[in-house]
This record gives C-alpha cells, structure tokens and sequence, in this order.
C-alpha cells in the first residue's frame, strides 16, 4: 500500500459517499450541490494521482467552480423549496423497479464488460498529462476539436440568453 | 500504482449512482447535477483509459497518447455548454409553470 | 514520360478562361436579373476565347520546344479518390496538352474565337429577347470551356464530364429561342438521342474499370489505360447463352461501347437523326458546335484511345463500315435537301462519316486531320449560309434564294473557298484530308471489304462535288426566287462578319501546307522533319500502325481517281443546277420514288417514330402513367404507406408519448443495455 493507492481509496470513498448522499438523502438543494462539489473536487484528486493534472486542475476550476457556482446562483435566484423526494409518479410500482434493475444492470454489464484483460498499471512516459504536453496537443493535432468546442460554447451562450429571458416573442 | 480496474469500478459505480438519481428524483436541478455526475464518471473512465494506453502514439506532435484527456476536456465543454442552456431552460419553465418539478413540463404527450 | 512538363503551367486557365466568363454571365442574368450592354458581353466573352487561344499558343510553343515526345501535364486536385494501397483509385481533375489535345484545342479556340465575332454582328441583326445576347454569349463560353475540358481531360471520368458539358450546351443553344416549340423540341431530341449514346460511353467506361480493377490496377487516365493494355488484351467478356454463348474480346465489347458514344456524339448511322433537326439554332451555333467542334467529339475520342482500338480489329471494322456507310448515306440526302442549313448538316454527317472510315481503317491521323479542315471549310460553309440567311431575313429555303452572288460579293467570294474545299479541289485543305483517307481505306487490307469502303468514300467524293457546287448555285446563282422588296434591301454585313470568313478561307487554303503527303514532296512544318506534318506530329500521341506500303504509281492512281470523282460531281453540277435547271426537275420527276425517299432521309426518322417513339409513349402513357404510376406509385406506394403509418401512430404508437422526461430516459437506458449485453455477448462469443 503506497500513498498513492491510499490516497485513491479516500478520494474514492469520499467521492461515492458523497454522490451517494446527493442523489438518496439531501432534500436540501444548496446541500445537494455542496456534495456534488465534494464529489468533483475528490474527482480532480484521482485524476492527478492518475498522472492527468491538467485535466484534475480544469476539473476544478471549471466543474467544481464555475458550473456548481452557475448552479448554486441559480438554486438561490429562483429561491425554491425542495420537497420533491421519491419516485415520479410515472414510475410507481413495477416501473420503479425497471429502472432501479436496469440502473444495475447497465453497471453489472459494465462492470463484466470492463473486467478481466485489462494490463498491468505501468508508469507512464515523462510529460503525460502535464499543461505543456496537452498545450501541444490541443493546439496541434487536436485544434479542430478546440475551435469546434469554441463553437458550441458560442451556441450555448446565445441559446442560454434567448431561453432565459423574460419573454418569448 | 492505481489498478485500472478500481478506476474503471469507480466509474462505472458513480454512472450507476447518477442514472438513479435521474431517474428517480424529480427537482430537475437535481436531475441537471446527476447529469453532471455521469459525465464525470465517463470523464474518470476516459482519463483512466487514457493512462491506461498512454505508450501507444495519437500523433506527429504528440510523443505521448493524450487522447482522452483531450476528450474529457471536450465532455467538460459539453458540460458546461449543457448546464447553461439547462439551466436557462430551468428558470423558464419556473417562469412559466412556477415549478421545478419535471413532471410539470409534460404537455408534449397525446 | 520524363520529357513531360508537370505543374505550374497555363494549361488550367485554357478552359477556365471561357468558363469564368461564361459564369459571370451567368451569375448576372441569372441571379442579379440585369443584363450588360451587348458591347460589354461581346467584348468580355470574345476576349476570354482570344485569351483562351492566345495561351493555347503559347503552351503549344512551350510544347513543341519540349523534347522528344514530351507534353505538358498539369494535375490540379484530386476529384475522386478510392480505396488505399495499390487497389487505389484516382480520378484527377488533370489535364494534358499532348500534340492530339494541342491541335484540338487550337482548332476549338482558333475557330471558336472567329465564330463568337461572328455572331456579335450575327446577334446584333437577331435579337428575339431582351437578355438574348448575354444569354447566349453565355452558353457560347460554356461550350468552349467544356469542349476544352473534353479535350485536355487527362482521364476519362474528366473527360466525360466535358462530354456532358458539351451535350448540355448543345441542348441549350439549340433551343435557344426557346419560345418556339419546334425548336425547344429540337434541342430535346438531341438531348435525348445522345443519351443513347452516352449510355454506350458510360458502359464502356464501367467496362474498363471493371476490368482493370479486376486485375487490380484500377485507374482512369488514359497513359493509365495505356500501360495496362496487355491486361485488356487477355480478358474476354462471356457472352449470355441466348446471344449465343462463347467468349468476346474485351477490347471490343469496351471499343464498341465506346464507339456507341461515338455515334450519338457525332451523329453516325444509327444515331444520326438529332443533327438535322439541330439546325434549329442559331447559325453560329450550327457552324461552332455541329459542324466544327462538338460533333467531332467522337472522332477525337476514338483518336484518343486508339492505343485500345489498334488492339479491337471488330470494333475498328464496325467503325470504318459505319463511317463509310454514314458517308454516303448522307451524301445523297444532301443532293436533294432544300433548306441550306439542312445540306450542310447531312453534309457534316457525311464528313464525319470520312472520318470514321479513316479511324476505322486505323489512318487515326487522316481521321484528325479532316477534323481540322473539316472544321475550317464547314465552319467557313455554315458562316457564309448565315449571311445569306440573315440578309434575306432568316429565309432557309434555297427554292426561295438565288441569283443574290451579285449583292453578296465578298459572301460569294469566300463560300466559293469553301465550297471548293469540301468538293476537294486539288490543293485545298480538303482535298488532301480527303485523299488521306481515300488511300489509307484503300491500302487496310486487314479490314474486311476494305474495297468496298474505298468505292463507297470515292462515291461519296462525287456526290459531295455535286451538293457542295449545288449548294452554291441554287442559293446565289440563278434566277431569283427572292420577293422584290426584300432584295432591294440586301447588302454585305460589315466587317465583324466579313473578316472571320475571310480568316476561315485562309485557314481552308494554307490548312493543305499540313498534311501534304510525301509523294508530293518534301514539306516540314510543326518540327517535325518530314512532309505531311499532322501526321507525324500527331503519331507521338495516337497509335499509327504498319505502314501500308503503295508504289507511287498506284498512289498517284488514287489521287487521279478523286480528281475525276470530284470532276464528274462538280460538272453534273454545274449541268443540273445553271446550264439545265430544267433537267434536275426532269430527272426528280423520272425518279419520284427514289427522289421522295431520299428527301425524306430515307424515311429513318419516321420508322423510329413508328417503331421507338410511338410505341414507348403509348406504353409511358397507358402503362407507366395510369397502371403504375397512378395506381402502383401514388395509390399504393404513396398513399398507402402514408395511411398505414398514420393508422399504426394514431392506433398504437402515439401512446408511448407520455410526456414524461424520465420514461423517456428510462427507455434509452433500457436501450443501451440491449446494445450493451449485445456488445458483450458478440465479444465474448
């Protein structure tokens, strides 16, 4: 047991538990978020014990800042009490439990899928994952996927301000 | 040294644990954040993969495989994207139904 | 292939000169709905032929200066690219100036710049519409660029598409005064007869893929096609048992479907019926499209791949029975047609006919240059028809011309030059050309009855004399039919009509310097150390077989006997149509019967009527319409799917909308846990 692995359970542990508690227990909306965060920043720690620390360090920024700050703004701009606990109506009785089984059956399907065959955990080459390595390879071979991306944040920005405002004329 | 297969496990445990909250809650912020929850976890899958298969070349400029780091940043773009319009669509349908509830926004049905 | 030039040449602006042109004449009438003024569409679209022509010269310079047999190859980008490795597969936009594309492209360029000055003065008296002018300066371009496509294409997927091009210029300007249904017909009758044809060029292209990619070296470019001849050479095509069975030589299953395309394009036996009818346009079109460049499409194809024909013996013999065959077939239907421009369309018939004949009996380079002069004397032949056309206020009835030589001195001067040309005086263009392929059917012993083709041509040689002289004399000469009023008002059109005649007359007369034959002394021009220039300047490209060994004494027997042909035709020429007028309506009226079939084009045109158009629109009509498409297509296929998927949505499927988000992502899981378990179990299998 190195501390690497030691570290990966706990972020493991602390990320499950706290997914957990967002989507069984916390009727409390701003409390749901809070978790949320937790589960993400936990997320950034396993990606850079995973050699990905650029990708750890977005996750922050972007994921656990910026877009559970838009979320939290948002749950306290419409002020909303949340009692909303249980099963949707359309899903009483036998559908309920289609979907708790098929939850389960997609993840025991991954899980055999992912299991078995994988190699053995090897170290990885010098610069993987570190900002000078992804800057090279986002603004070389995948510059295409980058502009598209601006794109599409550029649709996203222009549909959010058409749908949020006041009136649909 | 991480065992691939606990990465992948804990992917496939917190997809597991944000298909039920979509599909068993009914706040659509909650829904939105059980969305985000999948993709992360498809996210820790693509960066586990990617490490996974980081010997292997993508590239000319690319000595090493970044592949899916890339595409985890691109899912965390998506992400983005949909939680802004989501979350547009959110404030309209309290604006105009005065709920969150997404059974309320059902009028598309015969 | 090392002396060739590659890259960074002027040979893509050749065609893309008139097309940038003819799009902008496009864009503005058909897209901003405003016309320029006349002066403004002659001067930009004359200009970018002149330009077109002015380039074509200097690559042609840039090519003779190269060595050996090198030419100019310019690969522009990829058009279609196939498969990887060395089953690849690539359709370039490429082209390729050789010695056969050079003398195409001067011949399409050079006449081609004389016609479009022509016709601004022609158009000037002519104008029906209001954006006529642009209009057809527009589809003028267009044709030049695509005949030029046609001719510098360096595979033959380029050049089909220069092929269509010019079909579908060829549809336009024939029904250029579209308002008038007979002519809108024409132009659809042409249209519809070269798709016949193009069908047989298209098979023979999927032919020669096939079985190129058979062996594994798929490629369309014809040095491509070259190389890989030996491997055409051994393929045999099985022939269905009702056809009787047995095995057929692929080369000429390929040379015959080839041959067909051929056919439609140049308006041979069996497919000759849409050029008459063609004449419907406007005359510069007759004069640049069917009679100088496009319908001589074919026989520059079949120049092209002759490497393919010297290999199909049967193909070659189809083609030069064919030619023959067309030759004087519509020879004698020009002897008694009465609309001018219809003579001369059945005259280009029989032309091209010769020129079949000479690439039938493997004389590829004759069948070029009777191109060339074919198209100087029948361009300078149709240009001077025009004249007299547009002075007498678009009459085309020779019975209704005549005895306006004396109004039309300069008109009169050069139709004479053409007229002499085509009936073959001695020393002119036409005369050589002619002569060429006189002694090359003679000499092909290894084409059955090639004795037969040579007295059929020779026939053909008289009857040509005897229109080309009648042409002349019934429509200037002789009494005038011409109503008092009109001819008071008859004088020469000015000199943008005048001087393209005069050029023409010059190129019939100085086009002889280039197929002079040996025996006639020793000639050199185009760099090339021997007498009959064309010929050795173009066997660096197009296959040239055994040469067929003639004594002198024999050649200059077959030269005396053309002479005399022409001689007997021209005479009874002058004796029927000015010494004794009354003896040709004696003598039509002896032979009504013959004279009747003859004047009818033997009727062909009515039997595929009756035959093919009739029956097939009797079918269209009573079967395809009412049964299938009615009944089957609309009743069934149309309205019945649309009823059965509403009864199934309305019934049944439009209860799986329940308006719930969730069941709907409920759903979706549940399908991707089928793709996923399928996944799985596939793998795992």
């Amino acid at each position: 047991m190195t501390a690497e692995i030691i570290f990966f359970y706990a972020f493991a542990v602390l990320a499950l538990a706290s997914a957990l508690a967002m989507v069984t227990f916390l009727r409390n909306v701003v409390a749901g978020v809070m978790s949320l965060v937790v589960t993400m920043v936990s997320l950034s720690g396993i990606f850079v014990l995973l050699g990905a620390e650029f990708v750890g360090v977005i996750q922050i920024m972007v994921y656990a800042g910026a877009i559970m700050v838009l979320l939290l703004f948002v749950v306290m701009l419409l002020n909303l009490e949340s009692d909303d606990f249980g099963p949707p109506r359309s899903l009483r009785g036998v559908s309920k439990l289609v979907g708790v089984l098929a939850a389960i059956a997609v993840a025991a399907s991954l899980g055999v899928a992912l299991s078995g065959g994988l190699p053995a955990p090897a170290a990885v080459p010098d610069g993987f994952g570190g900002t000078r390595a992804m800057g090279r390879a986002l603004f070389s071979e995948f510059v295409m996927p980058v502009e598209t991306a601006g794109l599409l944040l550029l649709a996203a920005i222009v549909g959010a301000v058409i749908l949020a405002k006041k009136r649909i004329d | 040294m991480i065992p691939y297969d606990h990465v992948l496990g804990l992917s496939v445990l917190l997809f597991t644990i944000g298909v039920i909250g979509a599909l068993t809650r009914r706040n659509l912020i909650v829904i939105l954040m059980c969305l985000e929850l999948m993709l992360n976890a498809v996210n820790l899958a693509f960066v586990g993969f990617n490490r996974m298969w980081a010997g292997s070349v993508s590239g000319p400029e690319t000595p090493v495989a970044l592949d899916g780091q890339v595409f985890a940043l691109m899912v965390i773009t998506v992400a983005a994207s949909e939680v802004a319009v989501g979350l547009a669509i959110l404030i309209s349908l309290v604006r105009n139904r005065d709920s969150i509830n997404v059974e309320d926004a059902s009028l598309l049905r015969w | 292939m090392s002396n060739d030039l590659m890259g960074d040449t002027w040979i893509p602006w050749i065609p893309f000169l008139p097309f940038a042109s003819a799009l902008l004449h496009a864009v503005l009438i058909g897209m901003l709905r405003r016309s320029l003024s006349p002066r403004m569409v002659s001067g930009i679209s004359c200009g970018a032929v002149a330009g077109s022509l002015l380039l074509t010269c200097v690559s042609f310079a840039e090519m003779i200066s190269l060595p050996g047999d090198g030419a100019i190859q310019e690969r522009l980008f990829s058009w279609i690219g196939l498969g990887v490795g060395s089953a690849h597969f690539d359709a370039d936009i490429a082209f390729r100036f050789d010695a056969l594309s050079a003398v195409m492209c001067l011949v399409i360029t050079g006449v081609g710049l004389l016609i479009h000055i022509y016709s601004v003065g022609y158009l000037q008296q002519d104008q029906r519409d209001d954006r006529g002018f642009q209009r057809f300066f527009c589809y003028m371009n267009l044709f030049i660029a695509a005949m030029l496509v046609l001719v510098l294409a360096d595979n033959l997927l380029l050049m089909f598409l220069g092929w269509e091009g010019v079909g579908l210029c060829s549809y336009l300007l024939i029904g250029f005064w579209y308002g008038d249904r007979e002519k809108a017909q024409a132009g659809t009758k042409a249209f519809i007869v070269n798709r016949i044809g193009d069908l047989g060029f298209l098979v023979g292209t999927l032919l020669l893929f096939w079985s190129l990619s058979e062996s594994g070296t798929p490629t369309m470019s014809f040095r491509g096609i070259e190389g890989a001849l030996p491997v055409i050479v051994a393929s045999t095509l099985s022939l269905p048992a009702w056809l009787g069975g047995g095995e057929f030589a692929l080369a000429n299953a390929i040379g015959l479907c080839f041959f067909l395309g051929a056919c439609g394009k140049s308006a041979q036996l069996p497919l000759f019926v849409w050029l008459p009818d063609a004449m419907a346009g406007p005359t510069p079109v007759s004069a640049l499209i069917h009679a100088a460049t496009m319908v001589t499409a074919g026989v520059y194809m079949i120049a092209r791949l002759s490497f393919l024909y010297a290999v199909a013996p049967e193909a070659s013999t189809v083609i030069a029975w064919t030619g023959a065959v067309s030759a004087l077939f519509a020879a004698t239907i020009a002897c008694v047609q009465s609309d001018i421009k219809k003579v001369l369309a059945y005259s280009t018939i029989s032309q091209l006919g010769y020129m079949f004949l000479a690439a039938g009996v493997g004389a590829y380079t004759a069948a070029m240059y009777h191109v060339v002069t074919h198209a100087f004397f029948k361009a300078l032949l149709f240009l001077c028809a025009g004249v007299v056309i547009m002075v007498l206020k678009h009459e085309q009835d020779m019975r209704r011309m005549g005895g306006i030589g004396s109004r039309l001195p300069w008109t009169r001067r050069w139709m004479w030059i053409g007229v002499g040309t085509i009936a073959g005086v001695p020393l002119t263009a036409g005369f050589f050309s002619k002569d060429q392929i006189l002694v090359a059917s003679y000499a092909a012993h290894e084409v059955p009855g090639h004795i037969h083709l040579y007295w059929m041509a020779l026939t053909t040689v008289a009857l040509t004399a005897f229109y080309s002289v009648r042409l002349i004399y019934v429509s200037l000469y002789g009494t005038s039919q011409v109503p008092a009023e009109v001819r008071r008002e008859i004088h020469e059109p000015g000199g943008l009509v005048l001087w393209p005649l005069g050029i023409l007359a010059v190129l019939c007369i100085l086009g002889s310097l280039l197929g002079v034959p040996q025996l006639w002394g020793d000639l050199e021009l185009l760099r090339v150390e021997e007498s009959n220039s064309i010929h050795h300047f173009l066997a660096r490209v197009v296959a040239v077989g055994e040469p067929h060994e003639l004594d002198a004494s024999t050649e200059w027997g077959l030269t005396g006997r053309a002479i005399a042909m022409f001689a007997l035709g021209s005479t009874m020429g002058v004796i029927l149509h000015l010494l004794r007028p009354a003896w040709a309506d004696w003598l039509a009226g002896k032979l009504s019967f013959a004279h009747r079939l003859v004047k009818n084009a033997y009727y062909v045109d009515a039997l595929y009527r009756g035959l093919i158009v009739r029956p097939l629109l009797a079918a269209s009509d009573r079967l395809l319409f009412r049964w299938i498409d009615v009944r089957l297509i609309d009743g069934l296929a149309v309205m019945g799917s649309a009823n059965l998927l509403r009864g199934l949505t309305d019934g049944l499927l439009k209860y799986t909308q329940v308006g719930l988000a969730q069941v709907y992502f409920l759903v979706m899981l549940l399908g991707s846990l089928a793709i996923l378990v399928y996944l799985l179990f596939e793998s795992g299998a």
